[in-house]
């Protein structure tokens, strides 16, 4: 089948704005139905990452593709990209400034995070090109 | 617990709401929004001295009914437009964190996560 598929710009060092994607991305799911456990697990994943590519690859965009049984999100940046992936999924591990950490975030609880709420969650990551991340959300948890 | 008795317990000014009797059943205080997003339980509360945007786009992700900024604080007006749309009450509290998170508690109002 197949999917709604929707593409939405990440504007770098704006966090003022930053989770406007993931708020949209919401409120389509809610539109189409969704559960709202998976919704919640959507925009959480979504959010943390859009924050991420603020903070430290000066923005990109999301490529969201609903079906009727998972949402899948692509989030592309060109950035400094990510050297040791391992490590930066290490709960406590982070490389944001403290002038994000001000702003309520930084704390090297983002990665972990979209781990936790993700079903599938992939990185590929060239250090010196950018970052993509792919997750993928089921509409229904196995139980 | 409604959110007017939440209002009663930390004689918390509104800063915009519409519906105070909205029952709220968990809350969480912090000013680290991914310590929050950690937390995940249906129509929550969010305490924070954070007054920026984020604060209102991270309980928007919860679905929080209610943020308490604590300390008195007040946030801009971009934040309480964002609030608006998002259909969030705000209160504005002038006990610190530490001492509107006990009330609150002391009152009934759990954080809806068990120790693992």
């Amino acid at each position: 089948m197949k999917p709604i598929t929707k593409r939405y710009e990440v504007l770098g060092d704006d966090f003022t704005h930053a989770g406007e994607a993931s708020g949209k991305v919401k409120s389509m799911l809610r539109q189409l139905g969704y559960n709202s456990d998976a919704i919640r697990r959507v925009a959480i994943a979504m959010y943390e990452g859009e924050i991420n590519m603020v903070i430290h690859a000066n923005g990109g965009y999301a490529e969201v593709s609903v079906y009727p049984d998972r949402v899948e999100v692509l989030l592309s940046d060109t950035g400094p990209g990510i050297k040791d992936i391992e490590l930066a999924m290490k709960e406590g591990y982070s490389t944001a400034p403290d002038e994000v950490r001000a702003l309520g975030f930084g704390a090297g609880m983002g990665l972990s995070n979209i781990q936790k709420y993700t079903d599938d969650m992939r990185i590929e990551s060239q250090v010196g090109v950018g970052t993509n991340m792919y997750m993928t959300i089921l509409a229904q948890r196995p139980e | 617990m409604l959110i007017r008795e939440v209002m009663q317990i930390l004689n918390a000014d509104v800063i915009w709401g519409e519906d105070f009797n909205i029952e709220i059943h968990t809350a969480c205080g912090s000013d680290m929004m991914s310590d929050a997003l950690a937390f995940v339980k249906d129509q929550g509360m969010l305490l924070t001295g954070l007054l920026n945007p984020q604060a209102v786009r991270t309980a928007e992700m919860l679905d929080m009914r209610c943020i308490v900024f604590v300390r008195g604080k007040v946030p801009g007006q971009d934040v309480i437009d964002l609030a608006k749309d998002c259909g969030i009450v705000l209160l504005s509290t002038k006990e610190r964190m530490f001492t509107a998170c006990g009330k609150l508690y002391k009152a009934g109002l759990g954080g809806g996560c068990e120790l693992q």
